[in-house]
């Protein structure tokens, strides 16, 4: 039995996964909890924040995301890598800024919206 | 002077709900004004996510947040000045800004929304000692440096205070390369969110050193090493516990305060416990017609509320303009009891109840099973079962109109104890 808080929302359930029995989980309030708490067991993920060079605007960075999590243990090398990326204004939020994030199948999605 | 029917001061997630639903409610005059270049507030700079979970069902980005307002503020008429500072309102609701498009302009209100939010506590506010090196600020100036303006702010690090910014920069700069060395906690307990100690401590391995000082600050030009010691129960340090930590940056995360230089000089009641104005049933403050809404009112840790509480402000001054004032023939004046810090409202008008009243508070210390209890007098009108309460959770109590009406002296206690088993 492993005991684990829930990272998803900020109630922070305190969940509880038997690794023995095909990691049940509870101690969840909804289902989003369950699979944090299967994931967090079997594969952990993330998702990455940070943000990205811009030019042709008057700020000089754009906010990004991931569009979906991550394995977590791909979160330094990704951190990494959104140092190579440029943009240029105008960016919508949405647009994807760099396609399959580090080999994830991942992609890497603007967060605000900044015209030139 | 121009007329209009509502100002908003601050563009920040409370402004702009508060201007939305005004302008639902039908106000068709509303001047949004925000000393800042964009919308937004605070959000811009927070780019993690965690936003909205509650308001749209989605895990949104601090910008992605404030910009799906700012697109539904963009659909209304709502007039919006940015780069327009506010310098004072008067009681009758004259507003004075400046802006470098404006000059000095003063306008006057039907109705007047304060928005102001929050400012960090500082090396000053909580009299760290030491010398005065470069390398040391708060971790919401970080956050600013780091996410908006594109520029690292140190290579080691320790952190000061565990408040939710603290554990998002420890991550953030994390990731951005640099080595944190610890967050260090004066409080037995942590007062940001469990989800942030672990995605942001745990999962890079940072300390978390709870009932821990930073007793000395060494640096000549630039920070060099922070003395960490350990505080006994009275929150002294204990002599021989110090260590040393080698870092160039020490961040302060150790609490937020309401800007409320406005709301002060409006002559506004306030209440010392929030160091926000003290508020009715519907935002409004002492002065009628002067709604507060968000940080500046009370400091939240979700912008889901922040958006909800000001849309609650937003509807009543639209009420306020459309209706005029309030009925105030019985007045309850809540009051914190065991273990309760605050609440807000400070004050309910019976007659301005519709539905019910939602009551925000903070418990002073954590607890597992527990119960929270409303009392009028002896008696006892209202009980509400928690599995978990903490200093860093803001709760909330829904009264519906029944139970308030139960209530028969001037006074509300709300009160937070254990359960029994
Ligand atoms: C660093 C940080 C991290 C956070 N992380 C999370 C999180 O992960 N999840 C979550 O749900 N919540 C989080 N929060 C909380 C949430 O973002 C805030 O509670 C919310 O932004 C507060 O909104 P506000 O509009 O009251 O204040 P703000 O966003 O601060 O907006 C106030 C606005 O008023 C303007 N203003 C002030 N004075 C004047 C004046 N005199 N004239 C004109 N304009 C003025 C300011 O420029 C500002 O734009 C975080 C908060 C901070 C500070
Ligand atoms: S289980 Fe559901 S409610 Fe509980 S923290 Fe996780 S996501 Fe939030």
């Amino acid at each position: 039995m492993k005991e684990l808080i829930c990272i998803v929302c900020p109630n922070g359930c305190r969940l509880r996964v038997d690794e023995k029995n095909g990691c049940r989980v509870t101690g969840n309030s909804c289902p989003r909890g369950e699979e944090y708490g299967k994931n967090e067991i079997l594969h952990p993920v993330r998702v990455l924040t940070g943000t990205v060079r811009l030019h042709g605007a008057s700020l000089p960075r754009c906010p990004v995301k991931t569009r979906g999590p991550i394995p977590k243990e791909k979160l330094p090398e990704a951190a990494r890598a959104l140092c190579r990326v440029d943009v240029e204004a105008p960016v919508q939020t949405g647009d994807v800024v760099l396609a399959d994030l580090c080999g994830t199948g991942v992609d890497l999605v603007a967060t605000r919206t900044i015209l030139p | 002077m121009t007329e209009h029917q509502l100002v908003v001061i601050g563009g920040g997630p409370a402004g702009l709900s508060a201007a939305l639903s005004a302008w639902e409610a039908g106000i068709t005059d509303i001047l949004l004004l925000e000393r800042d270049k964009y919308l937004g507030g605070i959000l811009n700079q927070c780019v993690h996510n965690g936003f909205g979970l509650h308001r749209f069902k989605e895990e949104l980005t601090g910008p992605e947040y404030a910009g799906r307002y700012v697109e539904l503020l963009e659909s209304t008429a709502v007039r919006v000045k940015t780069d327009a500072m506010v310098l004072s309102v008067s009681p009758d609701r004259t507003v004075r800004y400046v802006s470098p498009a404006d000059g000095c302009r003063t306008v006057h209100a039907g109705a007047v929304v304060l928005a102001m939010g929050c400012r960090e506590r500082t090396r000053g506010a909580i009299s760290v000692p030491g010398t005065r090196c470069s390398g040391i600020l708060t971790a919401g100036a970080a956050q600013r440096f780091i996410n908006i303006e594109g520029k690292m702010v140190g290579r080691r690090a320790v952190i000061l205070g565990s408040g939710d910014i603290g554990l998002i920069m420890a991550r953030r700069m994390t990731l951005e390369g640099a080595k944190v060395l610890a967050c260090v906690e004066l409080m037995p307990y942590s007062s940001g969110l469990n989800r942030n100690i672990v995605q942001c401590l745990q999962d890079f391995n940072i300390p978390l050193l709870l009932s821990h000082t930073v007793t000395d600050i060494i640096g000549d030009r630039r920070l060099e090493k922070v003395v960490v010691s350990a505080v006994d129960e009275h929150r002294r340090p204990i002599p021989g516990t110090e260590q040393t930590f080698e870092c160039d940056t020490l961040l302060l995360s150790v609490g937020l305060l309401p800007e409320n230089e406005l709301t002060r000089a409006l002559g506004a009641e306030m209440d010392p416990r929030t160091n926000g104005a003290a508020v009715y049933e519907n935002m409004e403050t002492s002065i009628p017609g002067v709604f507060a809404c968000g940080n500046v009112l009370q400091v939240h840790d979700l912008v889901d509320f922040v958006s909800e509480e000001s849309a609650r402000a937003g509807a009543a001054a639209a009420d306020y303009i459309q209706n005029g004032e309030t009925a105030s023939r019985r007045t309850l004046t809540v009051e914190n009891g065991n273990a309760v810090s605050y609440t807000v409202p400070q004050r309910i008008r019976m007659e301005a109840v519709d539905q019910g009243v939602q009551v925000f508070f903070r418990v002073n210390r954590v607890f597992e099973k527990s119960a929270v209890t409303v009392t009028a007098g002896e008696k006892q009108i209202a009980r509400f079962k928690r599995e978990h309460m903490a200093p860093g959770e803001m709760e909330r109590i829904f009264l519906p109109e029944k139970l308030l009406a139960l209530a028969e002296g001037e006074t509300i206690t709300v009160s937070a104890e254990e359960a029994e088993a």
